[in-house]
């Protein structure tokens, strides 16, 4: 309970939140070996193809690597404004 | 006979590795098994003076793969334990003395006649890592609770599974309760989500570690029923099968009045 009132009264986040946050981002990419570089001349294929099809908003498009149990799942988030 | 050899390994060094290869293959021959322990850090001796047996050492594992003298003249016997052997690592050669090759026959060997035969293999992924897990059938890796321990278990992991070790286990040295109750430690939870792997055990950081290891006499011998040495014996215990609960490594209210006096 003091605990609570403490966490409650602290604006800094849980060193422990820090550490598992960073250890998943860190883990995602260690996972599949992918360089910055490589995700990035992905994102521009990704822009090229959907493009064809749909109009898109290339400056918010998002590509992540996400973990799903012992897989890694590359998320793709393309907001799209309209029919081509 | 056909024994199962478990090889315990970690991507960090000084985890706890060789403390826990101690404890469980001492667990394992107190539950009625016959078991031999392999040093396979070859250059870095450790367990011996861990088991407090560096005093009998005559030859050591680089002897009996090069065929100076026989398997059985190298395995030295537990002064606690008859069932219980250890062959120890060459201390004058490096990770290059032995193949992968010579390594999984000597597990052959050890395998009909012993139940268990435990690897304590060197950190790391190279050469003495591909030598540690070349006989294996399972794999327990240790971790601490740190970033950079985490890491390097899900480096190991990764290997283990590509070298065709499926489903090794987990085992979280040094659990810290008191910093996990203020936020400041990664609990169980947060690191087996992370890892997607089975937890074997959790071991609580325990100054009576470092005084077992002062006498060479695994905590788990210990009479006065230390965390760490009550939680090796659950691991052991899983390790032959049995279904032990995770124990509490919360103080009890006994434990803090306890401390507060300076008992304990």
């Amino acid at each position: 309970m003091l605990e609570a009132i403490k966490n409650f009264f602290k604006d800094e986040e849980d060193s422990k939140d820090v550490a598992k946050e960073r250890l998943e981002l860190v883990l995602v990419h260690d996972r599949i070996n992918i360089s910055p570089e490589t995700l990035e001349d992905m994102k521009g294929e990704l822009i090229e193809v959907v493009s064809k099809y749909v109009q898109i908003e290339e400056s918010r498009l998002e590509i992540n690597l996400a973990q799903d149990d012992r897989m890694i799942a590359i998320k793709a988030n393309i907001p799209v404004k309209g029919q081509k | 006979m056909d024994g199962k050899v478990i090889v315990i390994t970690s991507g960090k060094g000084g985890v706890g590795k060789t403390t826990t290869t101690a404890n469980i293959g001492t667990g394992l021959a107190k539950l009625g098994n016959k078991v031999a322990l392999i040093d396979a850090d070859i250059g870095l001796r450790n367990l011996d003076v861990v088991l407090g047996l560096e005093n009998r050492i005559v030859y050591d594992i680089v002897n009996v793969v090069e065929e100076q003298c026989r398997l059985e003249q190298a395995l030295i016997k537990d002064k606690r334990y008859n069932s219980l052997c250890l062959l120890p690592a060459a201390q004058t050669r490096d990770k290059t003395a032995i193949a992968p090759e010579q390594m999984e026959e000597l597990c052959n060997c050890l395998k009909e006649d012993f139940d268990y035969v435990i690897v304590d293999s060197p950190a790391g992924i190279e050469q003495g890592f591909q030598n540690a897990i070349a006989g294996a059938d399972d794999a327990i890796i240790v971790t601490t609770p740190e970033v950079s321990a985490i890491r390097d278990a899900d480096r190991i992991i990764g290997m283990l599974e590509a070298e065709g070790i499926k489903e090794p286990e987990v085992i979280i040295n040094r659990m810290r309760m008191d910093m996990v109750e203020k936020g400041d430690m990664m609990d169980i939870d947060d690191m087996i989500e992370i890892l997607a792997i089975k937890l074997l055990g959790v071991v609580p950081d325990d100054e009576q570690i470092v005084v077992s290891t002062n006498r060479g006499e695994p905590i788990i011998l210990s009479s006065d029923k230390a965390k760490a040495g009550q939680a090796f014996e659950n691991i052991a215990r899983r390790v032959i099968g049995d279904k032990v609960p995770l124990m509490s490594l919360e103080d009890s209210f006994v434990d803090r009045f306890k401390r507060i006096i300076g008992l304990g």
